[in-house]
């Protein structure tokens, strides 16, 4: 049992950490675009990190859940509704028997994941869960979704320990303007100095040549000591890549694992969801930072991972997790408006209460 | 160890540039520095990403830190001795030239001044080492190629080239396992799958073995593809000579 499809949406597939181990094979690593947001997911459901969930693109699917589970939705503000009430992002949510997923108007952010509890019901392939469209493996039968397809679950939960308080602060993207700090490298010594100038200081556009496997930009032309050509080496997640032409691409999860054009920079880890939540039209504007910087913030990103995790395992007495309450006042035909929530200690025991408003 | 570099390629791996050419010497360090290195335990390493000139180190940082990985790297690369090369196997790739499958052919003659039958005759007339897989699953580059029938990248790279398709790039060339855009130009296809994630071994290729390229008409090409659709497909493949 699991999530049975009305309608596929425009992009979405199955995604976890990465196909790793095989890019000395020439096979791309592929995985979330937004590796912060899936993180989160996981995390939410408490899931492994790297268990694969749904990447959801600009305009999201119609899902009806067949089995009851916890599921959580983080990245971009996709309009999502449970049940025709908006649904709450970056929440532990719980879902039923024939609850209904819906999506509306792309609001923020360009990629939504939706995680479940205990992963989904499908065979790795190369160690991976991950779908890469092009070499049509992972996922379902290496493709996107579409209607009438079915996903199962493989370990779904009844409930977890502390649901309710299974929640982070939604990430905001609404930002049109993002700054993409940046480690200088491989082949920045491949560029004139006006050229480093130029691209650290230049305002580039994201435009519509963008997507899972890469995003070109639009803006001044970095200038090459020669040109953009070299023997082909390795591509990281987030490089830079400046051809010839001098107008950057930022390689992304689909990437090829190497290619012969130069890399002048590295987007930092923590910056990568800057790039894939930014769409065509946003403005982009690099900033270079040390190793020992970028991988600070990246260390800082794994310590608050752990401290989340270890907060929503940790015992909270018996705070059991209500019924999403949107779920019920949609059962009653009603909708949700605003929530409070109060603590009440009443002979010893501690309770958790969710008043809503309640509009008909 | 030479002027080995360590490059960065942002905050979770590093490149390990062992020279700036195509070069057999260069490869065969990179080969033995890669089996040091798996071979040495250091905690973190997720994967290595060897190519023509250089070794990627994919690693997490929060087991090893950049500064600290590199200097384990720099005492491994003084014991770079006694590694086993594996026999040697060549293994034809049957070519249709020129034409829609090849429509850079043309180009490629004239840049060289050559006709294009003398360029598929350089092209088919040597083994080349496929020194590495990457690009796309099953991608090989190759060594070897005639400085004569070499052409430059497109300036900008074509969206979409169809799987198949054999090409050059500067002094390379090589084969499209599968549908993907690139720069390379583009003399030739051929109907085998370097590349079919339903097949038993899905990469045909592996690094250390040599490609023969043979060039066919169209009525053996059809009957190659329909063999290879069919899963009936042997591969001709000999040992190399010396």
């Amino acid at each position: 049992m699991g999530m049975k499809f009305r309608s596929g949406g425009f992009l979405t597939t199955v995604q976890d950490a990465g196909r790793t181990g095989y890019q000395q094979f020439g096979v791309p690593v592929s995985g979330a675009m937004d590796p912060r947001s899936f993180v989160l997911g996981n995390l939410l459901v408490g899931n492994d990190e790297g268990e694969a969930s749904l990447e959801i693109t600009l305009m999201g699917p119609m899902v009806e859940f067949t089995a009851a589970n916890v599921v959580a939705l983080t990245g971009a503000d996709l309009s999502a509704t449970l049940n025709g009430v908006p649904m709450p992002r970056y929440r532990a949510v719980l879902v039923k028997p024939g609850d209904l997923l819906a999506f509306g108007m792309q609001k923020s952010g360009c990629r939504a994941y939706l995680a479940a509890a205990g992963g989904f019901d499908i065979e790795p392939v190369m160690g991976s869960r991950s779908t890469y469209l092009k070499a049509k493996i992972g996922g379902l039968q290496g493709r996107k979704l579409g209607k009438d397809d079915f996903l199962g679950f493989r370990a779904p939960a009844a409930t977890l320990p502390n649901l309710d308080l299974r929640a982070v602060d939604p990430e905001d993207f609404s930002a049109s303007e993002r700054v993409l700090r940046v480690v200088l490298g491989p082949q920045d010594d491949a560029f004139t100095e006006d050229g480093r100038k130029t691209f650290l200081s230049g305002t580039y556009t994201v435009t519509n040549q963008s997507d899972r496997m890469g995003s070109r930009l639009e803006g001044p032309v970095v200038e090459h000591v020669k040109d953009g050509n070299i023997i082909s080496d390795g591509i990281s997640f987030g490089a830079v890549q400046i051809p010839s032409e001098g107008k950057p691409i930022i390689m992304l999860a689909d990437r090829q694992t190497t290619g012969g054009y130069t890399k002048i920079a590295n987007v930092i880890t923590v910056d990568l969801p800057r790039i894939t939540q930014s769409k065509p039209g946003d403005i982009i504007r690099f900033e270079a930072v040390s190793i020992e910087e970028a991988q600070e913030l990246y260390l800082a990103q794994r310590t608050r991972f752990e401290e989340l995790r270890r907060s929503f395992e940790e015992k909270r007495g018996d705070a059991r997790a209500p019924v999403a309450p949107g779920i019920a006042l949609a059962a009653l035909g009603l909708s949700g408006g605003e929530e409070r929530v109060f603590h009440v200690e009443l002979d010893g025991h501690d309770y958790r209460c969710v008043v809503r408003e309640i509009k008909s | 160890m030479r002027d080995v570099r360590f490059l960065l390629t942002g905050d979770t791996s590093v490149t390990v540039e062992f020279g700036n050419e195509i070069s057999g010497g260069i490869n065969a360090a990179i080969r033995a520095f890669n089996i040091a290195l798996s071979k040495s335990g250091i905690d973190g390493i997720v994967e290595t990403v060897p190519t023509y000139r250089s070794l990627m180190v994919h690693y997490r940082p929060e087991k090893i830190r950049h500064a600290e990985l590199c200097e384990m790297m720099r005492g491994l690369l003084g014991k770079l001795d006694d590694i086993e090369i594996p026999p040697a196997e060549v293994v034809e790739i049957p070519v249709l030239y020129g034409g829609e499958e090849g429509p850079d052919l043309a180009f490629v003659a004239e840049h060289n001044g050559k006709t294009e039958d003398e360029v598929v005759k350089i092209h088919t007339g040597t083994e080349y080492l496929i020194y590495m897989l990457g690009f796309t699953p099953g991608f090989p580059y190759l060594g070897g190629m005639d400085d004569s029938i070499a052409a430059p990248r497109l300036k900008s790279p074509r969206v979409r080239i169809p799987g198949g398709s054999v090409g050059i790039a500067g002094t390379q060339t090589g084969v499209y396992p599968i549908d993907s855009p690139g720069g390379w130009q583009l003399i030739g296809r051929t109907p085998l799958k370097l590349y079919d994630p339903g097949r038993e071994r899905p990469i045909l290729l592996e690094a250390g073995q040599y490609i023969k390229f043979r060039a066919v008409d169209r009525e053996e090409y059809e009957a190659i593809g329909r063999e290879v659709e069919q899963g009936t497909c042997r591969l001709h493949t000999y040992a190399k000579e010396g």
